[in-house]
């Protein structure tokens, strides 16, 4: 007889295998090969588009232009994008380029306040999905002192 | 058991602002400890924010987020008294669910 034990252990393993999406069913699955991108190209690629477009109506709405503690980046971006489906934040010379993926569903602004880390003066790609489409903005941060060491 | 999310859920406009607060190590595997050795990676992956049953935001984090993770965004709609719900799921498989009533 199998026990619920074992049976739960197989369930954290296929989602630690990425096969399952842990927590609640709307819950996408994490998406390793997008977070394991070493660049801004290949993340685009990772996350089904071909290429990003350089655009003007995506905006740091509220960016550091220097940033004195890495381990924490205050960050604000917002799209004006028609049909906005996901914005995502990269940076480029983290050992992780992607940092994090938002999915915006009709009804909820395409603006996203949040911190990240980063490891050294780098640029930060801002990438929105809208329409199917891939876009993107960039800025360079520089960091005073390194947040990922 | 993680701390439970600061949560905070205000009518503002047309819509409501939400912004969360979550307590999370976020490490990055990239770490040393005293003795050199490397902290394995443990980061926050996914986040789920629901109003009324309807998913308003659905994240994907990497181990980049600063620790204890912050967000802040806004969805239409909303009402004085509703519910909104997070929940997140880490690296380890760890969950935490909160609620917070809109204000």
């Amino acid at each position: 007889m199998v026990g619920a034990g074992s049976a739960s252990t197989l369930l954290s393993l296929l989602a630690a295998a990425g096969w399952l999406a842990p927590g609640t069913a709307t819950a996408a699955a994490w998406n390793q090969t997008a977070f394991d991108a070493k660049s801004p190209d290949e993340t685009v690629k990772a996350l089904g588009g071909i290429a990003a477009v350089r655009s003007k109506d995506i905006t740091f709405v509220s960016a550091p232009d220097i940033a004195e503690n890495g381990a924490i980046v205050p960050l604000t971006v917002a799209s004006a994008i028609p049909r906005t489906e996901a914005i995502a934040i990269l940076v480029e010379k983290n050992a992780t380029t992607l940092a994090a993926v938002f999915e915006i569903p009709p009804g909820t602004e395409p603006s996203i306040g949040t911190r990240i880390k980063m490891a050294q003066t780098s640029n930060v790609h801002v990438l929105v999905k809208a329409d199917g489409k891939f876009y993107t903005a960039v800025k360079e941060i520089k960091v005073t002192l390194g947040g990922c060491g | 058991m993680a701390e439970p999310m600061k949560i905070r859920a205000s009518l503002a406009g047309d819509g409501t602002e939400v912004r969360v607060l979550m307590s999370h190590e976020m490490e990055t595997g990239q770490r040393k400890d005293a003795q050199g050795r490397l902290v394995p990676a443990w980061f926050i992956q996914s986040v789920t924010v629901t109003h009324a049953g309807r998913t308003v935001l659905a994240a994907q984090f990497g181990p980049a987020v600063a620790k204890n993770p912050f967000l802040a965004f806004r969805f239409k709609g909303g009402a004085r008294g509703d519910k909104v719900a997070i929940s997140w799921v880490d690296s380890r498989g760890d969950k935490r669910s909160d609620e917070a009533t809109i204000a």
